[in-house]
């Protein structure tokens, strides 16, 4: 099996821990976090260089990612655990009182993996900015990852952190926009048409990549390339197309499963449709 | 409840309080090496021209965009650094209060939002830029720390003590050359309330600029037989509360004196200290449900009913509904 067969698997099984939670919780947003299953799963098992154990909230000596668009928390929570962050077990608090595994991530509960809250939308493109300069000031050679969905774009705050990065050559700095071209109230071209989304960023001075980022092959492939295109005077920017609702096939191709569970039925025929490859979590 | 040695605190020449926080920036450049300074296009205004200019490395300017500021801060601090931002009061707080809740006070981030031209006094420019409404803003944000200097000395102290606290604060501080009185170099110890002048008929509690204006008027006082206990609550969050406590159970009644809405603001925090532990008559002195505009600070005071004979009127008030 190469490596790329055994993130696919580790894909569909971050798919059923995504369903998993959201359902039990009956809350939480599984369209946008099965749309970016094979980017979280690629960068922490291929791209990131990150040690899980020695865990700390300045990442120093290591590459650092945030997650702007908070509410795919459900995707990354799974995707820290399968990565060794804390025990699987723990999905299964998801949303619950007490719980370590918050709505939206936070640092209050003291959860590995997580650096800042996330949630309210826009922000994080400037808080990786922020950490971004961290790493030149301490002259650390990793690098910054942020993820930011495509509606959340619609953020005025987005392009003052795209222009002050485009235009302070923030270089060590990789921003991903899930462009499924959905948001909560329907299609991004009748809320908010988003124009062309390459040429902006490209105009406030950004290297853009394109992907498919449900192929898992070529996430891979142009993570890497997004690497070589790092210190070079720009930040980089890849455009990743998904399909909201990816591997269920009722949950594609609308944007109904935004911010809905699904109820027991539902769930029974998405889990048919995504076989158990490493194995559940015990609820 | 801290108390300097002088016995009378006189005026050593007005002076801002902005350049206080530029002089200890400066310092701190100098002996702190994770001390990084952000700025919205306003370095001159705030005084942090010495430091941008010393370590240029450390400083960034995010131009006109103060939301993108508060979150670089916050990533900044992340990492590890300790980020003094710098702007306005108005858009250090309302323009920024979700950045500010959710990447600094609710993420528990080390950021140092320093916030000059704050209040009334800011003047000439008027209502859109006086804003009297950010203490009760920041003193709401759970993990958030709200300092209101009370001169140029006390702001410099209270800039180098902020850097060595762990966690969010808010400084606010001044634009306009106010009476400089308070010592200089003196340890700042955050939230300790400072005494200002003892006294046993009227506790006069006052924050910022109005700490003076409480002392001019608890000389008037005296001379009209009322000894007023003056306490410089620098720090309306976490309150002093000791201090408080031990004022009025000698004065039995109380004013409270600040440049911001009463709504919101100091008096507030005092009084419902006060009314669920020693319920005691108490005034507020402070902008009474209003918007400002342009003028003379002093004026703008004394038109606002935050000038000296106002704290004198109140103190007088506060005595007449003492439970004898």
């Amino acid at each position: 099996m190469t490596s790329a067969d055994h993130l696919k698997q580790l894909a569909t099984q971050v798919r059923r821990d995504i369903l998993r939670m959201v359902h039990k919780a009956q809350s939480g947003h599984p369209g946008g976090a099965l749309g970016c299953t094979e980017l979280l799963v690629a960068l922490y098992n291929k791209i990131l260089i990150h040690n899980p154990k020695t865990f700390t909230i300045d990442g120093k000596g290591q590459d650092v990612f945030f997650l702007s668009n908070g509410h795919l928390s459900a995707l990354w929570y799974s995707v820290l655990a399968r990565s060794g962050y804390f025990g699987v077990s723990e999905l299964s608090t998801f949303r619950m009182m007490g719980s370590r595994l918050q709505g939206h991530p936070a640092t209050q509960e003291g959860l590995p993996g997580i650096r800042i809250s996330s949630g309210s939308l826009g922000q994080g493109l400037s808080v990786a900015i922020g950490m971004a300069k961290v790493k030149k000031l301490n002259s650390d050679p990793h690098l910054v990852y942020v993820l930011m969905g495509d509606g959340e774009i619609q953020e005025g705050q987005i392009w003052e952190a795209a222009m002050f990065a485009g235009g302070k050559q923030v270089d060590n700095l990789i921003a991903i926009i899930d462009y499924n071209k959905k948001q909560i109230d329907g299609a991004t071209d009748d809320v908010m048409p988003l124009g062309d989304v390459k040429a902006k960023w490209e105009a406030f001075g950004w290297s853009v990549l394109e992907m498919n980022g449900n192929d898992m092959d070529e996430v891979l492939e142009t993570l890497k390339e997004s690497k070589t295109k790092t210190g070079q005077q720009k930040p980089v920017l890849i455009l990743m197309k998904t399909e909201m609702g990816m591997g269920v096939d009722f949950m594609m191709g609308t944007h109904k499963w935004h911010g809905s569970p699904p109820n027991d039925q539902q769930l029974e025929n998405a889990l048919n449709q995504l076989e158990e490859t490493i194995g559940d979590y015990k609820i | 409840m801290t108390k300097f040695e002088t016995e009378t605190l006189i005026n050593q020449g007005d002076k801002d309080t902005r350049s206080g926080f530029g002089e200890a920036l400066f310092e701190l450049g100098k002996t702190n090496p994770d001390v990084v300074a952000l700025c919205a296009d306003l370095t001159g205004s705030l005084s942090m021209n010495k430091f941008a200019d010393a370590f240029p490395d450390r400083f960034i300017q995010t131009g006109i965009a103060e939301a993108n500021m508060m979150c670089i801060a916050a990533g900044l601090a992340v990492g590890g650094k300790i980020p003094f931002t710098g702007t306005f009061a108005n858009f250090s707080t309302g323009r920024v209060f979700d950045q500010i809740r959710q990447s600094i006070a609710y993420s528990n981030t080390n950021v140092k939002i320093c916030a000059s031209h704050a209040g009334i006094t800011l003047g000439e420019d008027g209502a859109t830029h006086q804003i009297m409404e950010d203490l009760g803003l920041m003193k709401m944000l759970p993990n958030m720390i709200v300092i209101n200097p009370c001169d140029h000395n006390q702001t410099k102290a209270a800039t180098l003590a902020i850097a060595e606290y762990e966690g969010p604060v808010y400084l606010r501080f001044g634009r306009p050359k106010m009476p400089n009185f308070t010592p200089v170099d003196y340890k700042f110890v955050i939230g300790e309330a400072l005494m200002m002048k003892e006294g046993r008929d009227v506790s006069i509690f006052a924050t910022g600029h109005l700490v003076w204006k409480a002392l001019e008027a608890a000389s008037i006082l005296k001379e009209k037989g009322i000894d007023a206990e003056v306490i410089n609550i620098h720090t309306i969050k976490p309150l002093d509360r000791e201090a408080v406590m031990e004022s009025v159970l000698k004065t039995r009644c109380a004013v409270t004196a600040e440049e911001h809405q009463i709504y919101g603001g100091l008096g507030e925090t005092i009084a419902g200290f006060l009314s669920r532990n020693f319920p005691t008559p108490i005034e507020m002195v402070g902008m009474n449900d209003l918007f400002g505009e342009s003028g003379k600070p002093h004026e703008l005071l004394d038109k606002f009913g935050m000038g000296v004979p106002d704290i004198v009127s109140a103190a007088e008030l506060a005595l007449g509904r003492k439970h004898l």
